[in-house]
């Protein structure tokens, strides 16, 4: 499979994931559109590693240390929707607004 | 692969007294919790010890990811300095506040120090993205740790959405350059960039990543939302915290990817900096003229202290190793004043917002006649960050100035100029209203030793490093990593 069209997908991807977290309002689904973009960026790396890695499999590791940060980043991310959740009874971004400039 | 435990020792030090005082924060009896804060501190004295016994050393190990010379040990030693001091507004804060966790709150800063000295001695992108991280996880729970203020909530959920972005944009810039260069070590990065010149778009656009990327973390325009938010929110001894520790984090690995990985770039990325650090500097100063409340003035005070890191970066050349030492040494000394007058100010500004002081600007009125030892160190502190002698602040600025005009940036040295101008309206403005202005509360306020100990010593270090400029010269003299 040409390179290009691996690229194309995971900018697509990304794009997907950028519109999801400017876009959308519910926190929860910021959080997965933030998974997207991740997502994203692990094809990349892999895509890459089929092109100019060679022996090592440098992106492929990369990969792996994006997928474990981003589980631990994800859980405090729910973590702090949670409690936003049990203090305020919303989920929805718009409504977090008491500090103002 | 060959791992050299010396190099790393102070990580493992710091990792073990963190995993430490997690486990031993659940065993002890309600009314010891405060014990947390002691072993806390011993064990980033430790830290600090290890690091010292490093100082002079080159070691490069784990596979050339991780390298200990001067640039990383003068880091690690602000670091551990700048966690103490936090440690001890914080012990005071704890205190007065009452509901926070000692145990969680001292181990999640230690594993964000942690982060921040692994992020020192980085030179490969998955290093650099996995401190990064490791700093950033903590500082998104610290921020929002108390649990049940909705403000705290949502200090901590803008801090979280916009660094989680920007790490995902960061992502992607690597994952170009990896693809680009085929490597992830910094060394082999900028040795497979050299000469080539079929990538100017990508490279372009996977600087734009970077630069979004990093921006957020050292709170450059346009991506610095969240941090009058985040600071207000979050309790004062982590704004202190942010925007010292995990902002100099945010610089150190900027400087490390620009210059050691793109350096043949220079080209490339110097104008943007140029733009984004006069564009930073004026916003900061603008708005920080409007602020009523003292965090919030600090928050957009830091935006502006941030602009003036960043424009030297905006002279930065591709050949000239020289001009980039400067630079570097600039920044870097910018950086070590930073840490102490910044901290200070948000010492003060804790010390001033228990029993008896307040929030707001007006508050401070009279503060001289009511407090006037506080008073005058926090006036150190502000007059340091506008860059009026004696305070270290006006050598900083001088520095970089310096700088500014040896690379041939004239006109980035005049919009400083007139920002740092700017910029005396209002921190003299919170100084006059301390010294001239009365208030009808006139009882002192009152200090714990702790935080008065750490105030002190950071006052001395910006009273001495300002009449002494040398000592923080020979520091900074000593980073240069090229």
């Amino acid at each position: 499979m040409p390179l290009n069209w691996v690229l194309v997908l995971t900018t697509f991807l990304f794009c997907v994931g950028v519109y999801g977290v400017l876009a959308r309002r519910n926190a929860v689904i910021v959080l997965m559109s933030i998974e997207i973009m991740l997502n994203a960026v692990n094809l990349n790396f892999i895509a890459f590693n089929g092109v100019v890695g060679g022996e090592r499999l440098i992106g492929q590791v990369f990969a792996l240390f994006v997928i474990a940060i981003a589980a631990a980043e994800l859980g405090i991310g729910l973590a702090i929707v949670l409690l936003i959740y049990r203090n305020s009874f919303t989920v929805s971004l718009d409504e977090v607004n008491l500090l103002r400039w | 692969m060959d791992v050299n435990l010396t190099a790393l020792l102070p990580e493992i030090i710091l990792a073990v007294v963190a995993c430490g005082v997690m486990t031993i924060d659940l065993f002890l009896p309600k009314e010891r919790r405060g014990a947390a804060f002691m072993f806390s501190v011993v064990g980033v004295l430790a830290t600090l010890v290890a690091v010292l016994n490093l100082y002079g050393q080159n070691i490069t190990t784990l596979g050339g990811m991780f390298v200990v010379d001067r640039f990383a040990v003068i880091f690690k030693i602000v670091f551990c300095v700048a966690a103490l001091l936090v440690f001890a507004v914080s012990h005071a804060y704890l205190k007065e506040d009452g509901e926070i966790p000692h145990g969680e709150y001292f181990t999640m800063m230690m594993f964000a120090l942690l982060g921040m000295l692994t992020i020192a001695s980085s030179r490969d992108l998955i290093a650099i993205f996995v401190s990064i991280e490791m700093i950033s996880i903590p500082s998104f729970v610290l921020a929002g740790i108390r649990k049940h203020d909705i403000r705290s909530n949502e200090a901590a959920l803008k801090f979280f959405l916009f660094g989680v972005l920007s790490t995902a944009l960061m992502l992607f810039g690597m994952s170009l350059f990896y693809g680009i260069a085929g490597a992830t070590n910094l060394a082999d990065i900028s040795e497979n960039l050299a000469g080539r010149t079929d990538i100017e778009e990508v490279s372009l656009l996977a600087i734009l990543f970077l630069i979004v990327g990093f921006g957020f973390k050292v709170s450059a325009f346009p991506f610095q939302w969240w941090v009058p938010d985040t600071y207000e929110g979050a309790p004062i001894p982590v704004a202190a915290f942010l925007s010292v520790a995990s902002k100099t984090a945010g610089f150190v690995g900027l400087f490390q990817v620009m210059f050691l990985a793109l350096g043949s770039l220079a080209g490339t990325w110097r104008p943007m900096f140029g733009i984004i650090g006069v564009v930073t500097m004026t916003f900061g100063n603008l708005v920080a003229l409007q602020q009523k409340q003292i965090v919030r003035l600090l928050a957009y005070s830091s935006i502006a202290q941030a602009g003036y890191m960043l424009v030297p970066l905006g002279v930065a050349s591709a050949t000239n190793t020289e001009l980039n030492t400067t630079i570097v040494f600039a920044v870097v000394a910018y950086l070590l004043v930073y840490a102490f007058m910044e901290t200070g100010a948000f010492a003060s500004a804790t010390a001033f917002s228990r029993r008896g002081g307040g929030y707001m600007v007006d508050d401070y009125a009279g503060m001289f006649a009511r407090s006037p030892v506080l008073a005058l160190a926090m006036s150190a502190f502000l007059l340091s960050l506008a860059g009026i002698f004696p305070f270290a602040g006006w050598w900083a600025k001088l520095v970089v100035f310096q700088a500014l005009i040896e690379g041939g940036g004239l006109w980035l040295a005049i919009a400083m100029g007139i920002n740092t101008v700017v910029a005396l309206f209002f921190y003299s403005a919170v100084v006059k209203r301390m010294f001239f202005d009365r208030s009808e509360v006139t009882t002192a306020v009152t200090l714990p030793p702790v935080l008065a100990g750490a105030i002190g010593i950071a006052a001395l270090v910006v009273v001495v490093g300002g009449v002494l400029p040398d000592l923080f010269g020979r520091l900074a003299q000593n980073s240069h990593f090229f």
